[in-house]
């Protein structure tokens, strides 16, 4: 075999060449990355950490460290996510005329789909993830999720697509196509470069982490509720969860088909794709949107359960319209599956097909609409408390209920026809997502904060977070909707027309001001910590709760429950205290525990190389990776060492010490 | 379903070798009779005997269901039921959605295309 042939085996389509080092921005980026990289690895190892990282973090198959775990990657991609827009916000402002701004076309279009991927794969996605792995078998009086090493190798899979996203930005390139990389665009003709390559198998595997954390948690709440606890008595949030889990697992086989038949296209020339050989390209838009419409609401639906648990709360009164809620979000559920056209219809349906899938997009908003009167009936007559995440709730409600109706406006096929590919449309769903998701989850991690770490967090800076966030938000998005009306279009790096300059400066403050909440959000993160012992929750119920994680210590002890909860009304642990609930303080049985393993991260690892393989072509290197990830999976299959008790008096020397904080307390 | 801790699926139905047997008999059956279709060349559509043909293959994703993976209208508390019907809908939503919508597309976009398919 030549020379050549050997380094092509090896190194594939990867040389000196696939390093971007001609270009100062990624270098300078790469550089900064590299220090602060380099600086976190000096100071873990100087703290000696990486044995306690190792045994406690990285192959914990405890629900709730596997659900912090998922919520510092989503904080980790949101940074690199935004990064993303405010380049993009002030290319947008800087290119008007004759100014060519500072991102060249190639580069631009790399940047906001990454941007996209990012946003909803590796922030969004992660983050309901690691609110409801933390949350769910908590509030179902579960001891953990009903596949525990499942759930950490799903979460490392997910974040074994986030290295290969990162990845692409400093060893060769990122997909130049948009988030949902249509073809012909996508195919192998028009993108021959890695980008394509890099999109597809980072989704693919983040993919298998997320249908699998999707059978798990819908297992675990279909099997392991606490006695008593029937569904119409769980808790909404669980209920919402239940719903997204469903639709994981429906949806994500349609993405993960839909990319395989993409990356035979482009790796063995089929043509389910192309525009020739009875290939058919609206199949792929079609077959995506199916996916991609639930994925929707996937998001969301955990968000809408953030808020109902926060709404009752803070107002101190039952959630108003308990089963209203649950229908809701059941006919949500099975709606979102209906929907899926709204997403092309100007690519030719005609006005039967358009119609229907007009007036389904109208009837969906029914539902939500009705999930936000029940939130302000809550509130009605209520003693509001307005801590921090009533804050977020009253921000979403206000915010989500505009883009509800910018949404509903493009929902009719005419409007559509004007307003597609238009920046009204990337107004609307950022109004959404972020209205949405984003402040659902920024108001569960303050709502939840107590529970995991044992202080709250402090309320000045989330004060100062949720204030620059929400007046950002509409600096941003809303003179996005004026340039929409106006006509410009999505997706471009330069624009003639000197008129539109002045609203996307506006929009480029409006960023601006999201960073400031961004970094109000880190920087209370770290005052927390250092005023942990004033923000102290020695009770286990800082907000005086009205479900059962609020019945363990704050964080819970890693069995969770030292005995199943019984459930006798929805609100359990409200119930609980009215009825004068006495904790048991003897008595106490060895718990049955399952064991970490290194078999998750090993696996996730092994699978990254074979991803970047494939990516490359270095055939040898993915058939080795291949037969590595078999070989450990097999062998994993005959590790049977995988569980233990907890003694009793273990147990009982834990649930001590609560009885002594909770006397300290009172 | 409250209760279900620890609880493996105890209202199973019972495997038995009759059952077993039965099930493959039929799927035997099942299978051959589609085969035989094909090789004699029984029906002379081919978009018909497609036809039968998927509709056999429907009639065996049922056996299947009933005597190797011993579900029934009660196994897991109905859960399996709901599931099935939920999956039913879904697979019918994207099955029939996109080839309502893709016709649609032909017709409106390809209209070329559509006069070859006749």
């Amino acid at each position: 075999m030549s020379e050549l042939d050997l380094t092509k085996l090896i190194f594939g389509r990867l040389t000196l060449e696939s390093i971007p080092y001609h270009e100062p921005i990624l270098i300078v980026t790469f550089v900064m990355v590299a220090l602060g990289g380099l600086a976190l690895l000096g100071f873990i190892t100087y703290k000696k950490a990486w044995g306690y990282l190792w045994s406690e973090w990285f192959t914990s198959i405890d629900h709730k460290k596997i659900g912090i775990m998922y919520m510092v990657l989503a904080i980790v991609m949101l940074l690199r996510g935004f990064s993303d827009a405010i380049l993009m916000r002030i290319q947008q402002a800087w290119a008007v005329g004759d100014a060519a701004g500072y991102l060249p076309p190639d580069h631009y279009d790399q940047i906001f789909t990454a941007h996209g991927v990012i946003m909803i794969f590796f922030v969004a996605m992660p983050m309901i993830t690691g609110i409801m792995n933390y949350v769910v078998p908590l509030q179902i009086g579960a001891r953990d999720v009903a596949f525990p090493f499942l759930n950490n190798f799903s979460f490392w899979m997910t974040t074994s697509g986030a290295v290969l996203v990162m990845a692409s930005l400093f060893v060769g390139e990122f997909a130049k196509t948009g988030w949902l990389a249509y073809p012909p665009v996508s195919g192998i003709i028009k993108s021959p470069g890695v980008g394509v390559d890099y999109y597809i198998w980072s989704l693919q595997l983040a993919g298998v982490g997320t249908l699998l954390s999707g059978v798990n948690l819908l297992v675990t709440i279909v099997k392991m509720r606490a006695p008593g606890m029937s569904l119409m008595r769980m808790p909404v949030f669980s209920w919402t969860a239940l719903c997204t889990n469903v639709l994981i697992v429906a949806a994500f086989p349609v993405l993960t088909a839909v990319l395989a038949m993409l990356a035979l296209d482009r790796y063995l020339g089929t043509a389910f794709f192309t525009s020739d050989l009875g290939g058919n390209v609206m199949m792929y838009i079609n077959l995506i949107w199916i996916w991609g419409h639930p994925e929707v609401y996937i998001l969301v639906l955990p968000a809408f359960g953030v808020f109902s648990e926060i709404v009752s709360t803070f107002s101190r009164k039952r959630l108003f319209g308990y089963a209203s809620m649950v229908y809701a979000t059941v006919v949500i559920t099975v709606l979102s599956y209906l929907v899926w056209l709204h997403h092309f219809f100007t690519m030719g349906s005609g006005p039967t097909v358009n119609s229907f899938f007009g007036i389904t997009t109208m009837i969906i908003s029914i539902p939500t609409g009705a999930k936000v009167f029940n939130w302000l009936f809550t509130m009605y007559r209520g003693r509001i408390e307005m801590e921090v995440p009533m804050l977020w709730t009253l921000g979403f409600i206000i915010t989500f209920v505009i883009g509800g109706m910018t949404g509903v406006l493009l929902a009719v096929p005419p409007a559509d026809f004007v307003l597609h590919n238009s920046l009204f449309l990337v107004a609307h769903f950022h109004n959404v997502i972020i209205g949405g998701v984003l402040f659902g989850m920024f108001a569960g991690i303050t709502y939840w904060y107590p529970k995991a770490f044992g202080y709250k967090l402090d309320p000045f800076w989330g004060k100062m977070s949720f204030w620059f966030w929400t007046i950002g938000f509409y600096f941003a998005f809303m003179p996005l909707y004026v340039l929409g009306l106006m006509g410009v279009t999505r997706r471009m790096n330069h624009f003639d027309d000197p008129s539109v300059q002045i609203w996307f400066i506006i929009a480029a403050f409006g960023a601006f001001l999201i960073a400031i909440g961004i970094a109000s959000f880190l920087i209370q993160l770290v005052v927390s910590y250092r005023r942990r012992d004033e923000l102290r929750d020695e009770t286990g119920d800082p907000w005086h709760g009205r479900t059962l994680e609020w019945s363990t210590s704050s964080p819970p002890p890693y069995y969770n429950f030292a005995f199943t909860p019984r459930v006798h009304d929805m609100d359990a642990w409200w119930q609980m205290k009215e009825h004068g609930y006495k904790r048991p303080e003897e008595g106490f049985l060895p718990i049955h525990m399952p064991k970490n393993t290194g078999a998750g991260i090993i696996l996730a690892g092994i699978a990254t190389v074979l991803g970047f393989a494939l990516i490359w072509h270095m055939w040898l290197l993915a058939g080795i990776s291949f037969l590595a990830l078999l070989a450990v999976a097999i062998g994993h299959t005959f590790n049977y060492d995988r569980d233990y008790h907890i003694p009793a008096d273990e147990v009982a020397g834990i649930e001590a010490n609560r009885t002594r904080m909770l006397a300290n307390h009172v | 379903m409250s209760g279900s801790n620890d609880h493996h699926g105890g209202d199973m139905p019972h495997s038995t070798f009759k059952g077993y047997m039965t099930g493959f008999v039929l799927s035997v059956i099942l299978t051959a009779i589609p085969f035989w279709l094909v090789m004699a060349d029984v029906i002379k559509d081919t978009g018909m005997t497609a036809l039968v043909i998927l509709g056999f293959a429907a009639v065996q994703i049922v056996v299947h269901m009933i005597y190797f993976l011993h579900m029934n209208f009660q196994s897991e508390g109905g859960w399996n039921m709901l599931a099935l019907i939920f999956t039913s809908v879904i697979v019918f939503i994207a099955l029939a959605g996109s080839l309502w919508v893709m016709y649609h597309l032909n017709v409106n976009m390809m209209p070329g295309l559509m006069k070859e398919y006749g």
